[in-house]
């Protein structure tokens, strides 16, 4: 493709993003004459490349949406949502042709005659009523047009003079234009200043636009210069480079004494890290750059639902790095759309409830440490926690005594899991109950977090937190069996000092780690076994000192057990080899100021490597939250078991659907050892709790039912596709349920387990209810066999 | 870029840059090659397969070392620190295999590399093109892509970890 063209391309795609925002604004305040200057001449100047390029299709459409636009200016049209969507459709399908050109270099062979004859009998009508007829009084203040205006009709003249490639298509349409214009001009002078009738005060404001307009373009032109994005990206790699090399030449200085280098060396360094910081600025775009296409997003959610919604936007100049504003653009849509569509009652509706008859949606970004924080919040009805609850319930998501105990704030929750909607009417803009858990998801990515407060009939926030930027990032280097890595800042909350004999120490439970932390137990990783760097020799294993990093993923708190904690560091994340990409533990590497290479540690890849610290999100969740806010610890509702020998065993509650007494004779051994029970008309598999559990020989057994939908998955999206499957785990004996603080530590060393815990002042061991599904999972519920989860699906149906 | 130049290598003769791995001599095609080092500093990657020794730094770009003793099914290197590292670029990852020794450009008749002999072990015959008979030697010539794919599933014979 020519150069020329791609220029072109994208010029115009930079002033189509403008284009939607002015017309949204120009919709609702029509008279705005500065703005319809400024519409009016983008598509000009579309329209005008058109001519010197050959396009011929995208010139007529531009040429015709030029012609509406020329009249508003003109004020012998004004502005209603009517005229406005013709052109902003005419806008969408600039876009369309100019996407095509960029992919295939031509125009395409769609035809849009239907939108340009369209445009034209807008353009042809006759002034609607609203407008009042020009004045004819003359104003010699407003006289002297604005010299855009002039250039524009000047380089008009130029176009149409210019024989373009194509110019025997391209002349039916565009003589049109100039005298059109000129008749334009005429009555300009006649009944000057466009607006007058519309505006307060005509001769102010014409003359104002007149004068402002030019100088803020001259100088917006100078301030900013075009970039490709790769430059940056290799600009950014030599100032790392550059640095580091600055940090060896002043370890070599601290060696020397009265060295002549010392001090041009520190002119060096400090001129180093103003070009890092600065070339790091470059990469930060505002967040509006994601907002921008909101406006008319919910403009047109507005006419399509039917409902009067305002979009206030704050903080837009707020800046973040340009890699986490792509990835949070589509959550930040699908959130808007979920306002407008689920947040805001119709019209009626909000009138009767007492409320003004427009809804506000209200985005706020701000900068908070080294986060940006996003809100969106509307004032519509808010979060119903009773229908969340009975939906829940419904979805076999948690039990009515589950939800009951729960706080709204948990509810609320649920509707970021995957096939959670509580929409009564799906819609066309949503209601399907996919996306939330998508945003959810995709925010939890790139290490953010997601909160949501409503209140019944006032509206709903959510709240998110996300780090500013991806590519460069504060961590700790911690040292592991003489390996260095690094962990990001952002997942470390705290850093404890354990030794054998100080405030805190290492103790074990079985062979897994704990350590007692302000009087929870913390589920403890170790680095060095983790990575499979060799295990400790049990002398040095609570005895030395040790190094715990206190890490939140997602809402699961947990430590990592390392030898040292050199420093923090600024560190450049750098991807890891595609030969890598499988490891899961590594987010990515990069190199330190000695110049050597570094893993960078992922915390979200520690829990799915020890897999089973997720086992109860929720436990933690609440954990979390209530440290957050001191709001006193948070109790977890336990059901405590006895199952074969050893340690009493616990499962949350919240996990198991019902809990029931099995006639030992119903109890089917089927040909491979497993066993079977017809439960509910359904042939359900039943587990052992544990190996040494042993059946009775007759009488009636006790059974915790599982729902495969409570038991929490590593990953939310996977299992969308299965029906609800059923497993029973036998016990010897259900003791108690209790309510509790739990805080689980990890043992990594038996998959039936979760971990340990103290409950009710007992050492109990928390069963891992995901593997024993899993064991039960084989054949009988393998994703392939229809028949089967046909029949399940009936079985959990009736 | 480099296609040109290798196609118009590749009308009458290839270029390979020899190494010795393990007493034996392979060539690698002059056009992958990036970097020849000495001596590096390389930092271990845990968890990584067993063929991988670690990551190093080459003017600030990450480099993936590869033992090509690991990849080969030869044991390991023992001081990965002390070999010569041959950097390739391999889709615009850069690529550096650990070899006891860095020989000469060899340039060579197309028509003389040969097919292997299928008495040769089955890895030894996917990551090679075939053999050029030299006076005193016999080089392998390696085909990147799937001396790569190899390291990856070489399962570290004889490796500890």
């Amino acid at each position: 493709m020519e150069d020329y063209i791609k220029d072109f391309l994208v010029e115009t795609a930079e002033a189509l993003a403008m284009l939607d925002n002015d017309l949204v604004r120009l919709e609702s305040d029509p008279g705005d004459s500065q703005l319809i200057s400024s519409i009016f001449r983008t598509l000009h100047t579309v329209k005008g490349t058109c001519g010197f390029l050959g396009l011929t299709k995208l010139g007529h459409v531009a040429h015709a949406g030029e012609n509406v636009l020329g009249r508003m200016r003109d004020g012998t049209l004004v502005a209603t949502p009517e005229t406005v969507s013709v052109v902003l459709r005419c806008v969408d399908v600039i876009k369309v042709i100019v996407a095509t050109i960029e992919m295939t270099g031509g125009e395409g062979t769609d035809d849009y005659t239907g939108l340009i004859a369209e445009l034209d009998a807008v353009f042809r009508g006759s002034p609607p009523s609203a407008t009042p007829a020009p004045l004819p009084q003359p104003q010699p203040q407003a006289q002297p047009e604005p010299p855009a205006y002039g250039d524009s009709d000047e380089l008009q003249a130029l176009f149409d003079a210019t024989p373009g490639p194509e110019a025997v298509k391209a002349k039916p349409a565009l003589p049109a234009a100039p005298i059109e214009r000129r008749e334009a001009a005429t009555k300009a002078s006649t009944a000057p200043a466009t607006a007058a009738a519309v505006t307060a005060d005509p001769t102010a404001s014409a003359v104002k636009s007149a004068i402002a307009q030019p100088q803020r373009e001259a100088s917006l032109a100078n301030q900013t210069i075009r970039v490709g994005i790769e430059l940056l990206e290799n600009l950014m790699t030599t100032v790392s480079e550059l640095v580091l090399s600055r940090n060896q030449l002043l370890q070599l200085l601290r060696a020397e004494k009265d060295s002549p280098f010392a001090a041009p060396l520190q002119r060096l360094s400090m001129i180093t890290s103003e070009l890092q910081e600065s070339v790091m600025k470059t990469r930060m775009q505002p967040i509006g750059n994601a907002w921008s296409t909101l406006p008319r997003i919910v403009r047109d959610l507005t006419r399509e639902l039917g409902k009067k919604i305002e979009l206030v936007m704050e903080g837009a100049e707020t800046e973040l790095d340009r890699q986490v504003l792509e990835l949070i653009k589509d959550p930040l849509t699908h959130m808007v759309r979920n306002s407008a569509d689920h947040g805001l009652e119709p019209s009626a509706e909000r009138l009767a409830a007492g409320k003004p008859e427009t809804g506000h949606i209200r985005l706020v970004a701000c900068h908070e440490g080294g986060h940006i924080i996003i809100q969106v919040s509307d004032d519509g009805r808010g979060l119903d926690a009773d229908r969340i609850r009975r939906k829940a319930v419904q979805s076999a998501l948690a039990s009515e005594d589950e939800v009951a105990a729960m706080s709204d704030a948990s509810v609320f929750r649920f509707i970021m899991r995957a096939g959670f909607s509580t929409a009564a009417t799906v819609t066309a803009v949503s209601g399907r109950g996919v996306g939330m858990d998508v945003v959810r998801a995709n925010i939890e990515r790139i290490g953010g977090t997601i909160d949501i407060a409503s209140q019944p009939g006032r509206g709903a926030t959510f709240t998110i937190k996300i780090p500013l930027t991806l590519a460069i990032v504060p961590a700790l280097i911690v040292g592991c069996a003489g390996e260095r890595f690094a962990v990001p800042q952002i997942s470390v909350i705290e850093l404890v000092r354990a030794s054998g004999s100080g405030e805190h120490r290492i103790e074990r439970i079985s062979d897994a780690a704990v350590l007692r932390l302000r009087e929870k137990l913390l589920p403890l990783v170790d680095l060095q076994s983790l990575l499979g760097l060799g295990a400790r020799n049990d002398g040095d294993r609570t005895a030395a000192e040790r190094l715990i990093i206190v890490t939140q993923v997602g809402a699961s708190h947990f430590g990592i057990i390392v030898d040292h904690v050199y420093d923090t560091e600024e560190i450049v994340v750098k991807p890891v080899a595609p030969l890598l990409k499988g490891l899961g533990v590594y987010s990515g590497n990069t190199i330190l100021g000695d110049g050597s290479v570094c893993m960078i540690i992922d915390p979200n890849g520690i829990v799915a490597r020890v897999g089973r610290v997720d086992v109860a999100p929720d436990v933690a969740a609440a954990d979390s939250r209530s440290k957050g806010q001191r709001s006193g610890a948070h109790r977890q509702r336990m059901l405590l078991v006895k199952a074969g020998i050893g340690l009493r065993k616990a499962i949350p509650l919240e996990m198991i659907a019902r809990l029931e007494d099995i006639d030992i004779g119903e109890i089917r051994r089927a040909d491979d050892g497993r066993l079977l029970v017809m439960y509910r008309d359904s042939l359900m598999p039943l587990v052992p709790a544990t190996g040494d559990l042993a059946m009775r020989e007759a009488g009636r057994q006790p059974v915790l039912v599982f729902t495969e939908g409570k038991v929490p998955q590593a990953d939310d999206g996977s299992h969308l596709d299965r029906r609800p499957r059923q497993i029973g785990l036998l016990v010897d004996e259900i003791i108690d349920i209790v309510e509790s603080d739990v805080a689980v530590e990890i043992d990594s060393s038996r998959p039936d387990i979760v971990g340990s815990a103290i409950i009710a002042d007992e050492p109990t061991e928390v069963l891992n209810v995901a593997y024993h599904l899993q064991r039960a999972d084989g054949r009988w519920f393998s994703p392939g066999s229809e028949a089967v989860s046909h029949q399940h699906a009936e079985a959990t149906a009736s | 870029m480099s296609m040109s130049a290798t196609l118009s290598h590749s009308d009458k003769s290839r270029e390979l840059v020899t190494m010795q791995v393990a007493g034996q001599p392979f060539g690698i095609p002059v056009e992958f090659v990036r970097d020849v080092l000495g001596n590096q500093g390389i930092s271990r990657i845990p968890l990584a397969p067993g063929a991988i020794a670690g990551s190093l730094n080459l003017r600030g770009r990450i480099v993936t070392v590869i033992d090509l003793q690991v990849a080969l099914g030869r044991g390991r290197t023992l001081e990965p620190e002390r070999a010569m590292n041959v950097v390739i670029d391999y889709n615009g990852e850069l690529y550096s295999l650990l070899v006891d020794q860095v020989g000469d450009v060899l340039s060579v008749p197309r028509a003389a590399v040969e097919p292997l002999p299928n008495t040769i072990g089955a890895v030894w015959r996917t990551i090679s093109e075939g053999v050029v008979k030299l006076e005193q030697d016999l080089v392998l010539v390696l085909v990147p892509a799937a001396l790569l794919s190899a390291a990856v599933v070489a399962n570290g014979v004889g490796l500890t970890q």
